[in-house]
């Protein structure tokens, strides 16, 4: 159907939809975060939640504590290599569809600790990441924004083809290796299936 | 309240626990501030004496921490007699010592009860390798107990008589010590919008390299 006669029979009272408009509205607007905060960026996630940021009000304002129950995975804070499989174990425990927000420079680089021995340059090297968020961390705006971002990437993802979501498609993976200690690093260092080195800007 | 001077410490030491043997180690910078560097063999018996004497009453530890020392070849100049042309001359010659290194634990010492301090007193290992235990101080001060954990952990003194000694920030398994001078870290890409050097090197081996058309 296209955009004008939908838009005339809305102006004689006759509403019309998808199927797929509907599922992912729904979708959208009941997304349930997974209760779990690993530093300082977690105490603005918790202020989001808050009355003055009031996340509910996009209809994420059940934090759930059980992955079980949850839809998303806000990675807020520094995700230190002893804590990295512990994370991905919580994410394979979601059951689709999931999708992870990135909060703060630590979640997306290792942020202020990316030259240490034990924390992991971003939490990107083991599960795909919907929305990064920059900052230091990110105001409760930026995490809103970001949420925002997430719903408008929900309402556009088609429920059949090629580029139809995850949990639609029998053949894409659900769960990810969990890495292991090893005796100098996280063994592997990273899933090659999600993440690759970026692309060298500048050759010498 | 004013603590007695090192020197006091140290003679006080020698009376109470015979055969301690303090030693004070110079701090040639500005802070000039001196520590006490103590024997393993009379460690613990030295600590409770600290901690227990009326007039130091050095009851609260408030910081444990390592460091590492390397090997150094210090030079020196020696006067050396020598016959030169038949003539017996004082010469100076240059002379290599090749110092070992060793491990250090270095505790800062407080007293809440006299309100002065600090004190600081070490303990060193044998060398870097097989030699590496010192005397744990945990039994007399119990806030010790961690940070002689978090220096095991990442330097790899093994503190004998530590109640729990495990690893606290890296995982059990993991092999090295990471504050050690020489520990050398994974090679995990990290994203430089413009590398050089050594960086670049290690980038660029993250990239195959693109066949050329
Ligand atoms: S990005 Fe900054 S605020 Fe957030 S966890 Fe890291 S250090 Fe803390």
């Amino acid at each position: 159907m296209n955009e004008g006669l939908r838009s005339e029979l809305s102006k004689q009272g006759i509403f019309t939809t998808t199927l797929g408009d509907l599922y992912n509205w729904g979708r959208k607007n009941s997304v349930w975060p997974l209760q779990f905060g690993l530093a300082c960026c977690a105490i603005e996630m918790i202020a989001t939640t808050m009355a003055r940021y009031d996340l509910a009000r996009f209809g994420a304002e059940v934090f759930r504590p059980s992955p079980r129950q949850a839809d998303l995975m806000i990675v807020a804070g520094t995700v230190t290599k002893k804590m990295a499989p512990q994370v991905v174990r919580l994410y394979n425990q979601m059951p689709e569809p999931k999708y992870v927000i990135a909060m703060g420079a630590c979640a997306i680089s290792g942020g202020p600790f990316k030259q240490g021995y034990n924390v992991l340059k971003g939490i990107d090297r083991f599960i795909p990441v919907d929305v990064h968020i920059p900052g230091c961390p990110p105001r409760p705006e930026a995490l809103i924004h970001a949420f925002m971002t997430l719903q408008k990437k929900i309402e556009t993802q088609q429920l059949t083809g090629v580029n139809r979501p995850r949990h639609l498609d029998a053949e894409a993976p659900s769960e990810f290796p969990v890495p292991k200690f090893g005796g100098h690093d996280l063994e592997p260092p990273n899933n090659p299936a999600v993440w690759h080195a970026p692309k060298l800007v500048r050759e010498p | 309240m004013v603590m007695e001077t090192l020197e006091q410490i140290k003679a006080r030491i020698e009376n109470a626990i015979s055969g301690a043997k303090p030693e004070i180690i110079p701090n040639e910078s500005p802070s000039a501030q001196r520590s006490l560097l103590l024997d393993p063999a009379h460690a613990v018996e030295v600590a409770k004496f600290l901690r227990d004497d009326s007039q130091l009453r050095l009851d609260y530890c408030s910081n444990v921490t390592g460091v590492d020392w390397l090997d150094l070849i210090i030079k020196e100049k020696v006067k050396v007699k020598k016959v030169v042309e038949g003539v017996e001359k004082e010469v100076e010659e240059p002379v290599e010592r090749k110092r070992p290194g060793y491990l250090e634990a270095v505790y800062h010492l407080y007293s809440m009860a006299l309100k002065h301090g600090p004190l600081i007193i070490r303990l060193r290992t044998e060398n870097r390798a097989d030699k590496n235990h010192v005397p744990s101080l945990t039994p007399v001060w119990r806030g010790a107990e961690f940070q002689e954990r978090e220096i095991y952990d990442l330097y790899g003194i093994i503190f004998d008589g530590h109640p729990d000694l495990r690893r606290i920030l890296m995982w059990e398994g993991f092999a090295d010590h990471p504050m050690r001078k020489d520990y050398v870290e994974p090679d995990d890409y990290e994203y430089e919008p413009t590398p050089h050097d050594e960086v670049l090197e290690k980038t660029k081996q993250h990239h195959s390299p693109e066949p050329k058309p």
